[in-house]
């Protein structure tokens, strides 16, 4: 919580060295950490630097965690798993790693492609990582219209209706989202990060 | 002469450190460039270029900022130089490229269409206070292949004023040369009184895209001023502290000119942005803060020791609405800039980050403009005596209303606001509360939509504008002219 990775990593090890399950380590440490974090960061006690800083350790903290869950058969998904990127011909990268900080902030395992992706290369990596959600980012009035390319590529992949799809920007808006057939859209990171919890409550749902 | 208010934030020795940190970011860090074309040019001219990435010696970035021009003229329709791009002279301008107006009846944003472009295009052109027109904002019911083209043939239909402007892809500026060479007469005409100046933007931190560098090539190449508007977003895309941001700016700014320069040497361009803080609570970059505007007077001032003409996107606020917020943020901002001897500051009218604009806003931030410009003027002599003589005059009684001297200089002496500016004595309002800012604001937009007379040099041109929009207009599926025909 305080943003010392190494800490963070140290004191993992040591839970699991003194018996602690793994998985229990994951759920009752830090995803209640991460959502403290979360929670002091909506009322503004918290600071961007400071979420970066405890999402660092908290990746951390994981990375000694899930090997051991691997071993033990244990392993469990996070929040949900979701694929970022920036769509091809735009390379406007800040809002969307705003967007992968707050999602890796309220649990989830963001994959980021980066920017200006290959149309393609959304769906080869939900495929390779077997993504819950992909976001599409463009910053352009000119860059969006690829969003619908993305979306109509993800169709014909057949990975809809198993992923949802959130699409954001600045020129992007609901309607868009909507006339583009998208499953969501957010006006920045707090609501992508709304909306991916939203989306995943659905699918839980639905299992059940 | 009256000493000219002028506020420097650097020293000597600080402006020394921070362009050696810009040249040794260059020539070690480098910039991404995404143009295969220009990372060759980029080579020829001794660039070391490693997987599209350019590291360009300091000599090299020397002796092409250089060549660069340290003043030019952006011209009014009739040719006239109506801009000055140098030294310490200072114009403003609306903010650009906005998605959202504020609609004066409900107070909330809405896309902005071709309609609300002529609007926000008509106020402008009846306030002395701007020196340009913007291509204001990205109207929502215009194809968006020719977005970029279109906001500028609305411009060029309702004003005369010079246009602060820009392209929205690399394929985007030819369209947009054409058109304004149609309304100049030639593309040659039109290298020699550029009416308009083209935004630019780097990508913060350190690269070009494709487009980006595309622009900065076919520009030079036409001779139409280009503007760069690097903006390092402090603590984000760039060094949390405002020097490490004002630094990002100047390699951003002399990467941009170096590839502009060697596309043609001594075409003209502007050394400017739109940098900002970062709220670290909301991440927001707002316009309307203080460290904002501290950013841009240091990126001015590194641009004027390179003896550049200079830019940046100041007079905007992050209030969503036209009030006591966006007036204090609008009118410190204006100042500031302005003390630092800005050449074009752009931004009046803009709310929300950039994300807005408002016609109302225009008019409030058109007082703060004008009481600026006034105290640009500062102090002067205009008498004599400074005061004995008068006193003389105006006898025991200090009957100074009297005076010739009165009649003859006030109205140089103070600049006189309009009635958005309230000034009624104590009590004026006999009952009922006194309109606010916004709904004076209000009636003054009305005001000038109805004495707004489209001019007969911009009629005359009216033909020349269609010819060499229809194509374009044709390919997009425009039927008929949003904003302009009814």
């Amino acid at each position: 919580m305080d943003g010392m990775p190494d800490r963070a990593a140290e004191v993992a090890r040591r839970a699991v060295e003194q018996g602690v399950e793994p998985a229990q380590a994951l759920d009752q440490a830090c995803v209640p950490a991460m959502d403290y974090v979360g929670q002091r960061f909506g009322c503004h006690e918290m600071f961007l630097p400071d979420v970066m800083a405890s999402s660092e350790a908290m990746k951390a903290a994981v990375a000694v965690l899930e090997p051991e869950m691997r071993r033990r058969g244990t392993e469990r998904k996070a929040r949900g798993t979701v694929v970022l990127g920036t769509v091809k011909g735009d390379i406007h990268e800040i809002g969307k790693s705003l967007v992968a900080i707050m999602l890796s902030a309220g649990g989830f395992q963001v994959h980021d492609l980066g920017v200006s992706v290959a149309t393609e290369a959304f769906a080869a990596k939900i495929r390779e990582v077997d993504a819950d959600i992909v976001g599409v980012s463009a910053l352009l009035t000119t860059t969006m219209t690829v969003q619908r390319n993305v979306v109509e590529s993800l169709d014909r992949e057949g990975l809809r209706p198993r992923v949802k799809i959130m699409v954001g920007g600045a020129p992007v808006t609901r309607k868009w989202a909507e006339e583009i057939g998208a499953d969501g859209y957010a006006k920045n990171a707090s609501e992508a990060v709304t909306l991916a919890r939203d989306f995943m409550a659905a699918k839980l749902g639905a299992c059940r | 002469m009256p000493v000219r208010p002028k506020l420097e934030l650097l020293d000597r020795e600080f402006i020394g450190r921070i362009t050696d940190e810009a040249f040794q970011l260059l020539a070690e860090t480098g910039i991404r460039v995404e143009t295969p074309v220009v990372i060759e040019m980029l080579r020829g001219a001794g660039a070391k270029v490693e997987s599209g990435t350019a590291r360009i010696p300091r000599p090299v970035a020397e002796a092409l900022l250089a060549s660069a021009p340290k003043e030019f003229f952006l011209y009014d329709r009739a040719g006239r130089p109506a801009v000055h791009y140098g030294g310490d002279d200072v114009h403003f301008d609306p903010g650009s490229s906005c998605l959202n107006v504020l609609d004066p009846e409900t107070q909330r944003p809405r896309p902005a269409e071709a309609a609300d472009l002529a609007r926000l295009v008509q106020v402008t052109e009846m306030l002395p206070q701007y020196a340009a027109q913007s291509t204001a904002v990205v109207c929502g019911d215009v194809p968006r292949e020719i977005g970029d083209l279109y906001r500028l043939l609305v411009v060029l239909w309702y004003s005369d004023k010079p246009v602060v402007t820009g392209a929205f892809s690399a394929a985007g500026v030819q369209p947009m040369l054409d058109l304004l060479a149609a309304e100049s007469g030639s593309r040659e005409t039109l290298r020699k009184k550029p009416r308009a100046v083209f935004d630019v933007c780097p990508t913060p931190p350190l690269n070009w895209s494709e487009f980006g560098a595309q622009n900065l090539v076919e520009l030079a190449r036409a001779g139409v001023p280009a503007e760069i508007v690097s903006m390092p977003l402090a603590g984000l895309a760039a060094p949390v502290t405002l020097a490490g941001a004002v630094v990002q700016h100047a390699a951003e700014c002399i990467s941009g000119i170096c590839i502009h320069q060697l596309a043609c040497p001594g075409a003209p361009i502007v050394w400017g942005g739109a940098p900002a803080i970062v709220d670290m609570r909301t991440a927001t970059t707002p316009m309307g803060a203080v460290e904002t505007a501290m950013i841009d007077m240091a990126c001015a001032q590194i641009g004027k020791h390179f003896g550049l003409p200079t830019h940046a996107y100041l007079v905007a606020s992050d209030s969503k609405v036209v009030d006591a917020q966006a007036g204090m943020e609008s009118g410190m901002t204006a100042t500031l800039g302005a003390l630092a001897g800005i050449n074009m500051i752009s931004g009046a009218g803009m709310l929300d980050f950039l994300a807005c604009h408002s016609a109302e806003k225009l008019v409030v931030d058109a007082e703060a403009i004008g009481s600026v410009q006034r105290l640009l003027r500062g102090i002067e002599a205009r008498t004599e005596t400074l005061a004995r003589a008068m006193f003389a005059a105006a006898g025991a009684k200090g009957e100074f209303l009297k005076l010739p001297e009165t009649r003859r200089l006030f109205r140089s002496e103070q600049y006189l606001p309009s009635e958005v500016i309230d000034r009624n004595p104590p009590g004026a309002e006999e009952e009922g509360r006194p309109p606010d800012t916004f709904g004076r604001a209000r009636q003054r937009v009305a005001q000038l939509l109805a004495n707004y007379q489209r001019s007969d040099a911009a009629r005359e041109r009216e033909t020349q504008l269609r010819a060499a929009f229809e194509a374009y207009g044709r390919k997009a599926g425009m039927t008929r002219l949003a904003g302009i025909e009814g």
